[in-house]
């Protein structure tokens, strides 16, 4: 399957691995549960290693283990649910997480601009089909008000 | 007031290239139904029973005369020739084409005007009082803060799916006119001991379903830390807010179920982290107030004597002068209310060719610039008591000057059935008729300060819950029945009316009005007001008055 990463269509290197699929060799994800269950052996973990949350889950409790993690899938089950977007800005402004941000779920074009002012860096989108029209979302706005990620400065710090 | 810089223009330029491809994608199929809703609420556009609906940002009411002009030529050539204002201090068009609404918002851009963000589940337009920088008791001129907060919430990345809108009103003095403590966040300019101006911080008020009264979460918060105390509270109702059901997702519901006090930690415990990030430059806040000084007035304006002639030979003139002008802190100006609550007429109406007349006034008598308030009206804020007589001739040739601002015919009323598809009832013919049977001006003045809030649905887009009396129209089996309360208020005495007792047909909605009138004038203590008499003698007395019959 191909995504976006860093502005560039690639060809997506990782598996997402549900909670009932034996482990195996190269990049894999895992949810949440499955890291607090299994975690001395993911520990071990040959090749990347993925944590995948919702909004639902506890993301100041995972802090501790975060330097784990080579990569960082935030979970829209609708693209109205903006929980994440608090996530990512957290868990790279507050808690240093230098990896990969993934947005996964109802990932849609118009949003991908505020995604990635809030730091994630590589998308999923619900249709695979229109990624060339998707790039250019991007670029919707050349500012922002606001400091965010990719601005560590406001605005009005650069008029 | 402020004016775009290349930045400005910029973002609301890109805006409307943003929404150009989104409309096109979704005529062309590109995007459902489902995936364009949350794109065109963020543009203001409702689909509506008629025809789209397209709401305008009015940022804290403020409009320049060219900006007027350009909405009247706007609803002329893309609408029926008029628009509505709202009780947040924007105004909609009624009846655009879909297809049409790019152009318009381009048009809009081209004088400083976008629709952004005036509808969704985002941070809406910043409402203020209309009296901002010329009222006497004013600790400090909102406006500049409100424009701070208009750009940090504008395309705020982290907040643009939260769980519900969320609505953000600022007042520089204690008399509140915008309604604060019925906002997401209500912000006060407020004087501490030490002399120091900073705010005091409410959050958790809200209308619609569950009307509730905001909550203090901080006394006293010092300016610069505004952006940073804003930031954490949002980031806080983001995470924690019920997106389970969506008549539970305002933060008013948030701040209820979890308590003021647990949400005061959370707050404040978010806030310690981004605050010193987040401190506003004295630089930047210099730069914007530097935007809202004070005209050029005139030091000689109380000299005049031409004024205090009118005033004794003209009655009509008196009349209006008392109760449509309001004191300025300037000796010998005015500011002066443009009543869209003509009797007969939709509350908050206004045409393309008043529009223009109101923007010619402005430019003559008031520095070019024109208010818009949360009772739907329009100010023009620094007029001088010499040019009032000749203001008021040319407001009353349009039909703008009608004398009843703050009376019974002042009411608020929501677009209703007639025009909206979220309502269950008619409300601007009811309150056509309410004015109509009042009309007897003397007899209004002697009821005095009644604000009676009329809204067609249980989202209560006219704030009947702290209406004097209020009046909501509601469903039953298909037919429209109005549940009125009593006793309610928006301002600095807020509080939620009380349900006077079982719904009312439609037929019988004139007569309860009459008879709650009837009531208070018999209740009345010499010069009680209706809020003081219902306060004292409860809702009983109304109650019997009205359902005598039954």
């Amino acid at each position: 399957m191909q995504i976006i990463k860093d502005r560039e269509i690639v060809e997506d290197n990782w598996l997402h691995l549900d909670d009932e699929a034996a482990l195996v060799a190269g990049n894999i994800t895992v949810s949440l549960a499955r890291w607090q269950e299994q975690h001395e052996t993911l520990e071990h973990h040959e090749g990347g290693l993925g944590l995948r949350l919702s909004g639902d889950d506890p993301l100041e409790e995972i802090v501790p283990d975060l330097a784990r993690f080579s990569m960082i899938v935030l979970l829209f089950p609708v693209f109205t649910d903006g929980r994440c977007y608090s996530y990512a800005k957290l868990l790279r402004e507050r808690y240093g997480f230098k990896g990969e941000i993934r947005a996964q779920g109802d990932v849609l074009q118009d949003q991908l601009f505020y995604m990635s002012q809030c730091g994630i860096n590589s998308f999923e989108l619900a249709n695979p089909n229109r990624l060339t029209n998707a790039l250019s979302a991007f670029d919707d706005f050349t500012e922002s008000y606001q400091a965010t990620v990719l601005r560590p400065e406001p605005l009005y710090r650069r008029r | 007031m402020y004016q775009y810089d290349k930045y400005d223009q910029m973002m609301v330029d890109q805006r409307v290239a943003q929404f150009r491809d989104q409309t096109r994608r979704y005529l062309a199929g590109e995007l459902t139904e489902d995936q364009f809703r949350p794109l065109r609420l963020a543009n203001g556009l409702y689909i509506q029973i008629h025809a789209p609906m397209l709401r305008i940002a009015v940022p804290y009411g403020l409009m320049s005369s060219r900006q007027v002009r350009k909405v009247a030529d706007i609803a002329r050539r893309y609408d029926k020739g008029f628009v509505h204002f709202t009780t947040r201090t924007n105004f909609q068009l009624n009846w655009p084409k879909l297809e049409d609404v790019p152009d318009i918002l381009a048009e809009l851009a081209t004088v400083q005007m976008h629709a952004i963000q005036t509808s969704g589940n985002d941070i809406r337009n910043t409402t203020t009082d209309q009296f901002a920088g010329i009222n006497a008791e004013e600790i400090e001129d909102p406006r500049p803060w409100a424009e701070i907060i208009r750009q940090w919430s504008t395309f705020h990345p982290e907040f643009a799916y939260l769980p519900r809108k969320f609505k953000i009103a600022i007042i520089g003095s204690e008399t509140d006119r915008a309604a604060t403590k019925l906002h997401d966040i209500g912000l006060h300019l407020v004087k501490n001991h030490d002399g120091e101006i900073g705010f005091e911080v409410l959050v958790g008020g809200g209308l619609g379903r569950t009307p509730i009264i905001g909550e203090q979460i901080r006394p006293f918060l010092e300016k610069e830390d505004l952006l940073s105390y804003l930031e954490a509270i949002l980031r806080v109702y983001n995470r924690l807010g019920r997106r389970d059901n969506k008549f539970k997702a305002r933060i008013k519901i948030t701040v209820r179920e979890h308590g003021i006090n647990h949400i005061r930690e959370l707050v404040e415990a978010e806030w310690v982290q981004i605050r010193d990030k987040l401190r506003l430059d004295q630089k930047e806040i210099d730069r914007v107030k530097a935007f809202f000084t004070e005209p050029d007035y005139d030091s000689n304006a109380a000299d005049d004597t031409s004024f205090e002639a009118k005033l004794a030979e003209d009655e009509m003139f008196a009349r209006w002068f008392k109760q449509n002008t309001f004191e300025h802190k300037i000796p010998g100006y005015r500011a002066v209310y443009v009543s869209l609550k003509k009797h007969g007429q939709a509350p908050g109406d206004i045409t393309s060719e008043q529009l223009e007349v109101v923007a010619d006034l402005a430019d003559e008598f008031s520095f070019g610039e024109i208010r818009s308030t949360h009772t739907q009206n329009l100010v023009l804020a620094d007029v001088k008591q010499a040019d009032l007589y000749e203001l008021w001739q040319r407001l009353q040739a349009e039909g703008l000057a009608t004398a009843n601002i703050n009376t019974l015919t002042d009411i608020i009323c929501c677009p209703g059935l007639d025009y909206c598809g979220l309502a269950n009832a008619t409300s601007i013919p009811l309150s056509k008729q309410i004015a109509d049977r009042f009309d007897d001006m003397d007899y209004l003045y002697d009821l005095g300060d009644i604000k009676i809030k009329f809204s067609g649905c249980m989202n209560g887009c006219a704030h009947q819950s702290v209406g004097h009396i209020g009046i909501l129209g509601v469903d039953k089996k298909g037919e429209e029945w109005y549940q009125f309360t009593l006793g309610g208020s928006s301002e600095a005495d807020a509080a939620i009316g009380e349900r006077l007792g079982k719904a009312i047909p439609k037929e019988e909605v004139v007569d309860t009005v009459s008879h709650l009138i009837d009531a208070y004038v018999d209740l009345r203590h010499e010069d009680e007001s209706f809020l003081a008499t219902v306060r004292r003698v409860g809702v009983d007395p109304f109650k019997e008055r009205v359902y005598a019959d039954n």
